[in-house]
């Protein structure tokens, strides 16, 4: 068998096989006792059908936990990259406002939720922005380095072009900064992810993480497992589509990194 | 020729960079004209300033003073008249973009209309001999057709002045001998008045219709010579002219001069 044949069944074969003995370890641990916070797999994939994939929870909690979760990193991304070309491209500005974005960066975001909380209340308002409060810092901080970093060598040929504007930005800034963005945008989606969650546990009627606290209040263990399986399954869904759109924005990046690799 | 205005006319440039380390008289002091249709060559050793004088006159850099006009208006900001095919060429194309819209981006930023565009793209590559490469990204490329792809954009632009900074100091002596040719070509072709810098002297005097030497930093003109070898020029027989080794030795020993410091002029 060709080499490279061999090591992608072997990869297939840890991607859908780890996973199964993980679940079976655990069905083996769990079978027969009566461990109130364990339960078996069986119980948790009947809690799974029964809770979230009816309608009622469906959209009461789910959609619109992840509606919050997109508008909020896309809020993230746009902001982020708008203000980030923006400083990246203008010296003074960006060595004026760095060091204080670097201190935000460095609050862990849950600490703002009470603030925000004060501000904006307890609606979708108040959920949008803990979320946006801390996915959007590694956008924002890759976006200025990105910028900053261009080739003087294509910023020169830019101008000597008279290569301005909008056609700059869409075909030179953007483009050259798009490895370090995209690098952002990874972060920026699992820091969102556990905003949405966190926001939902303070002050909450609905969504994905009320519904997990309050299955754990009433001591319906079984469901609130559930619940964190299907975080799991929704980060590892964005993980792919995040995974196709980058392998799209920076095919040219990936294609010359092999090329120079020989 | 001498009683027309000239096209380019430079004037006491002096650049000096400021550095960490303290200030780099990079340019002494450069005067010279060039007028329209001119094939000029800049030579000069490693280091003297070539670069430097060339981002002053297309206006990337402002100098330090004295002044650099085309056409008799100071320059200020890059124009529109001029092309600059840089040194690193393979840093001066657009990874993200195909060969075919790398040469094309300069247009559109013209205002020049798709189907226009289109037009003069494929006929500028078609011209570097690339027509099979139009769709290919320039990392696909060797070196020797990322520089074609560089002078195709700089042809489609239809400048009035192209500017080329050591644009075959990185590629194998047979392509060299090829790109040569094709600068020789273009030149011919379009009318057009280019600035050829090479530290390479017999590459000086076999592209040229002038050459100015320039002295180490800070940068002075040595000599400005007129080539006289005949405009149809071959590889193979004009190197092998008399007057070509004759002309090649005598800007060997001026750059050797400028190297000990004698100006002899
Ligand atoms: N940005 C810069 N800052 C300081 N010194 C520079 C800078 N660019 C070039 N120099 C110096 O100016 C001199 C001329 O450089 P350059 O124009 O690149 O020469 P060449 O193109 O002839 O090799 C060199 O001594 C170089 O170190
Ligand atoms: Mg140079």
């Amino acid at each position: 068998m060709m080499p490279a044949v061999r090591r992608s069944l072997v990869s297939v074969g840890l991607a859908v096989g780890v996973p199964i003995l993980l679940v079976l370890a655990w069905a083996l641990a769990t079978q027969g006792t009566q461990n109130l916070y364990f339960p078996t797999p069986g119980k948790v994939f009947d809690a799974f059908t029964s809770t979230w994939l009816t309608g009622a929870t469906m959209t009461k909690h789910v959609l619109p936990s992840l509606g919050r979760f997109a508008i909020g990193v896309v809020l993230s991304i746009v902001i982020g990259i708008v203000a980030g070309t923006a400083i990246g491209a203008t010296p003074w500005l960006r060595s004026l406002l760095e060091p204080m974005l670097e201190f935000f960066r460095a609050i862990p975001p849950v600490a703002l939720v009470p603030v925000i909380m004060l501000i904006l209340g307890i609606d979708d308002s108040m959920k949008l922005a803990v979320i946006v409060s801390g996915s959007v810092w590694p956008v924002l901080l890759n976006t200025i380095e990105g910028v900053r970093a261009m080739d003087p060598v294509l910023t020169d040929t830019s101008r000597s072009y008279r290569i301005r504007g909008a056609l700059a930005y869409r075909y030179f800034v953007l483009p050259a900064a798009s490895p370090q963005i995209m690098a952002g945008v990874r972060l920026c989606l699992s820091i969102g992810l556990i905003l949405m969650v966190i926001s939902e546990m303070f002050a909450a009627s609905s969504g994905l993480g009320y519904q997990i606290l309050f299955f754990q209040r009433q001591y319906m263990i079984a469901e609130m497992w559930s619940g964190i399986v299907l975080l799991g399954i929704v980060g590892v869904a964005v993980a792919a589509i995040f995974q196709l759109v980058e392998r799209r924005v920076l095919h040219w990046y990936h294609g010359s990194r092999e090329v120079s690799r020989g | 020729m001498a009683d027309k205005a000239p096209l380019l006319s430079v004037k006491e440039l002096k650049k000096t960079y400021a550095s960490a380390t303290g200030p780099v008289e990079a340019i002494g002091s450069i005067t010279f004209d060039v007028h329209a249709g001119e094939l000029v060559c800049i030579v000069g050793p490693s280091g003297c300033g070539k670069t430097t004088l060339l981002k002053c006159l297309s206006g990337l850099l402002a100098p330090t003073s004295g002044s650099v006009r085309l056409d008799g208006a100071e320059v200020t900001a890059p124009p529109k008249k001029m092309a600059v095919v840089f040194q690193e060429y393979g840093r001066s194309l657009y990874p993200w973009l195909t060969v075919a819209d790398n040469v094309a981006l300069p247009l559109r930023a013209q205002g020049i209309g798709k189907a226009e565009r289109t037009a003069a793209v494929e006929r500028a590559v078609e011209e570097v001999g690339l027509g099979h490469a139009m769709h290919k990204y320039p990392w696909q490329l060797s070196g020797g057709m990322q520089q074609r792809v560089a002078i195709a954009r700089a042809v489609a632009y239809q400048p009035e002045v192209l500017v080329m900074d050591e644009p075959f100091a990185a590629v194998d002596a047979q392509t060299r001998a090829d790109l040569e040719d094709l600068v020789r070509r273009v030149w011919q072709d379009l009318g057009v008045t280019v600035l050829f810098v090479t530290h390479d002297i017999d590459e000086s005097v076999y592209l040229g219709e002038r050459v100015l030497m320039l002295t180490n930093s800070p940068t002075t003109i040595q000599e400005d010579l007129a080539i006289d070898l005949p405009a149809e020029r071959d590889q193979l027989s004009t190197r092998a002219l008399p007057r070509f080794t004759e002309l090649r030795t005598h800007v060997y020993e001026q750059i050797q001069r400028a190297k000990r410091g004698e100006l002899v002029r």
